[in-house]
């Protein structure tokens, strides 16, 4: 059980990205690097937004480089829009549970309604986008990627807009969800104390090479000489 | 990238029928006029008299268009804003409606006449060029106004800074920065303005006629309802569509299609001509436009508001098919647009100005003719005309909106695997409801007051709106002509304001 990019090359304009490493199901996983150093174009390789140019994507062994994102077992939270904000959050975890028609029945409402309540959203299905705080827009950005119910969750930093504190509220929601369901999440982080509270394992990218997760903790306590170029002498 | 095959699928349908309204009946045309009969005198001084008129008006209008545009971008008064915003007006404002108001102005019996016979001023003649050419700046005057005023409010206000620090006098000013801008603008209102009145028909109709003065768009039209000459008709109407195409072609390199330009509502900040006389100019300038646009329409209502409640049956009934071909043709246009909001799309739609009504007709009339009686398609022929012109712009109102959205949403949709029809019924069409309401209210209304290829057809049976309204006045019932006008207008923009309104309404950010 692992989600594992064989000898991924792939090119994004003219920048390369090349990738070979293997993530075990349910790890909880950070994404380390300079600003485009690569993370979120590592990202649109396993979401299946950018197809590789040489190399695969396989999920527990089988290869899903030609599926189309949605035809992956992979949901993923954007930095922005992560949901459709002239529709009331009920309306948007149904087009989640639904793709085909946007319509659910009584059980696909009873299922929103008790995904709502884990993010701390109760009764909040009638509200639009507008009508929320941050934090309340992030929850309700949570609940759509536990209504789509896929074994792995990508995070391109969501949570960079909101405070410390509610970050950190929210990477651990997004952990607890994790342990319950048995997630695989990768995490793409600029806060090296995010990935210290959240992923036992970091990955490192740099100038677009993927290093293979290491333990969090030992890679942060001792980083190679650019990632502590990029940490700073903290 | 999941492929959307549905509407890929939508969209070749739209750009397939599209394309085959154009290619049909131009191919129709072309092998009618094979029997090149050759080019009459007559013929000769129908195209010397559309070229005339289409550089008078378009000469005029912008000629016009310069000061008064000018005065509204410096000057702030009461009543500016809604004057404004009535520039935008003519563009749903039915012809024959606006003709029925000039002649009231300045007709035989109108007001400029009954004002100046005391004085012994000789009668003014409103038919013949000098009418075809008032009527084309009445509907051009306010467009070329909109395209400078857009000029002079995109110009940065640190130039007008400069100009005040260096204390720039009227001529320097005039040099350096107002000649500038113009030389810039000026040639795209010039060709725009130039190409619309080409393809001129309603006006000619109304206002022109006799052999001094009739457009190739009148001469197609007389050579089928009067000596129902098929091959010269063709031949007309291949020369048309030459002329269109040539004009259409510099006219798109030298402008854009202007269409509800946003932010006109600012006031450029200027420190010269603070002197009393460039106040009074530009004081005379707007009193005089606003009284050359207000004047015809308040009269059509005062003409018109006593009449309206004696309109015998026929125009009620002509009333009813108008609505219907309105309503029929905003859903066809919105069919095509809908799928085709995007950047070939436009360009296919283009065809719509290149492609004058009366030539789609004749092209249709000659397809539909061995299997069908056109006379009976009537409607059906006009609506489908009338969404064809209107694509054009419909395309430029929806597309950069529903680019922004594809923009946007596109790897959300992708992400959640949103279907064609999910896609469509819960994102893609609510977003776009503003500018769609927007551009089905202008499709409605230009269908509604639409005069072109109805004529073509019409038989008493079949008329719209606006055709009874030019049978009421060939036969000289100008009460009842009134009243069926004030109806047309009232229709034209109660049908505009409510689709406009529908797409207000509970839309959010």
């Amino acid at each position: 059980m692992a989600l594992h990019l064989d000898h991924i090359h792939a090119r994004s304009g003219t920048f390369d990205l090349t990738a070979d490493l293997r993530i075990e199901a349910g790890q909880r996983v950070a994404i380390i690097g300079a600003s485009g150093s690569g993370k979120s174009t590592l990202l649109d390789v396993i979401a299946g937004f950018l197809p590789p140019v040489s190399g695969k994507v396989l999920w527990n062994g089988a290869d899903i480089t030609a599926k189309s994102p949605a035809d992956r077992p992979i949901s993923i939270l954007f930095q922005d829009t992560n949901l459709f904000p002239h529709l009331t959050i009920a309306q948007n975890l149904a087009l989640a549970l639904n793709p085909a028609t946007g319509r659910v029945r009584s059980g696909g409402m009873a299922l929103i309604e008790e995904r709502l309540s884990r993010v701390g959203l109760s009764g909040f299905g009638s509200r639009r986008l507008s009508e929320m705080s941050g934090g309340q827009q992030s929850r309700a950005a949570l609940a759509r990627v536990l209504v789509q119910a896929r074994p792995v969750v990508l995070l391109d930093e969501p949570f960079a807009a909101l405070g410390p504190a509610l970050k950190d509220e929210m990477l651990a929601l997004v952990a607890e969800a994790a342990e319950a369901e048995g997630l695989t999440v990768l995490l793409v982080s600029h806060d090296p104390k995010d990935a210290r509270r959240f992923a036992q394992q970091s990955i490192v990218v740099e100038a677009g090479q993927v290093s293979p997760p290491q333990d969090t903790n030992a890679l942060l306590d001792n980083p190679p000489p650019a990632l502590r170029a990029y940490l700073g002498a903290g | 990238m999941a492929p959307r095959p549905l509407s890929i699928t939508l969209a070749a349908l739209a750009a397939l029928t599209v394309a085959g309204l154009v290619i049909g009946p131009v191919t129709a045309v072309i092998l009618r006029a094979e029997a090149f009969s050759g080019f009459r005198p007559a013929d000769w001084q129908a195209l010397r008299f559309t070229l005339v008129q289409a550089t008078l008006s378009a000469a005029l209008s912008v000629l016009f268009a310069i000061p008064l545009a000018r005065a509204l971008a410096r000057r702030r008064f009461v009543g500016r804003g809604v004057l404004v915003a009535l520039l935008g007006a003519p563009f749903i404002l039915p012809v024959i409606v606006a003709v029925l108001g000039l002649l009231a102005v300045f007709g035989q019996s109108g007001l400029l006449n009954r004002g100046l016979a005391p004085f012994g001023v000789p009668e003014l003649q409103i038919y013949g060029l000098h009418g075809v050419v008032l009527a084309h700046v009445f509907f051009n005057l306010p467009l070329a106004t909109r395209l400078i005023l857009q000029g002079w409010l995109a110009m940065p206000a640190e130039q007008f800074r400069l100009a005040a620090t260096l204390g720039m006098g009227r001529r320097a000013m005039w040099r350096a920065v107002e000649l500038p801008m113009l030389r810039k603008i000026v040639p795209g209102a010039f060709a725009v303005i130039f190409v619309i009145c080409l393809s001129s028909f309603a006006v000619a109709l109304t206002l022109g006629g006799g052999p001094r003065a009739t457009t190739l768009e009148l001469a197609i039209y007389q050579s089928m309802r009067f000596d129902f000459d098929l091959a010269r008709a063709a031949v007309l109407g291949l020369v048309q569509l030459a002329l269109a195409l040539c004009a259409g072609l510099i006219a798109l390199r030298v402008t854009s299609l202007p269409v509800a330009a946003k932010g006109l509502d600012r006031i450029v900040p200027r420190w010269d001509r603070v002197d009393t006389l460039s106040r009074i100019l530009d004081a005379v300038w707007i009193g005089l436009a606003a009284l050359f646009l207000l004047t015809p329409l308040a009269m059509v209502v005062l003409n018109g508001v006593a009449e309206i409640t004696t309109l015998g049956a026929s125009v009620w009934q002509a009333a009813g098919h108008s609505i219907m071909v309105a309503l029929g043709s905003t859903l066809l246009c919105l069919l095509w647009a809908l799928p085709l909001a995007t950047r070939w799309g436009e360009w296919l739609g283009l065809a719509g100005i290149a492609l004058s009504p009366l030539v789609l007709g004749i092209g249709l009339f000659l397809i539909v003719r061995p299997f069908a009686n056109p006379f009976e398609l009537a409607l059906y022929v006009t609506a489908t005309v009338n969404a064809f012109v209107s694509l054009p712009f419909v395309l430029r109102i929806l597309r950069p909106e529903a680019e922004a959205i594809r923009a946007d949403y596109t790897r959300l949709r992708d992400a959640l695997g949103l279907s064609a029809w999910a896609w469509g019924r819960w994102v893609f069409l609510p977003r776009l409801k503003r500018p769609l309401g927007f551009a089905a209210g202008l499709t409605a209304a230009l269908s509604m007051g639409d005069l072109g290829v109805i004529a073509l057809f019409a038989d008493p049976d079949r008329a719209t709106l606006p055709l009874k309204v030019y049978q009421l006045m060939g036969a000289y019932r100008m009460e009842q002509a009134a009243g069926a006008a004030l109806l047309l207008l009232l229709l034209s923009l109660g049908l505009f304001w409510l689709f406009d309104r529908g797409g207000r309404v509970g839309s959010s950010p």
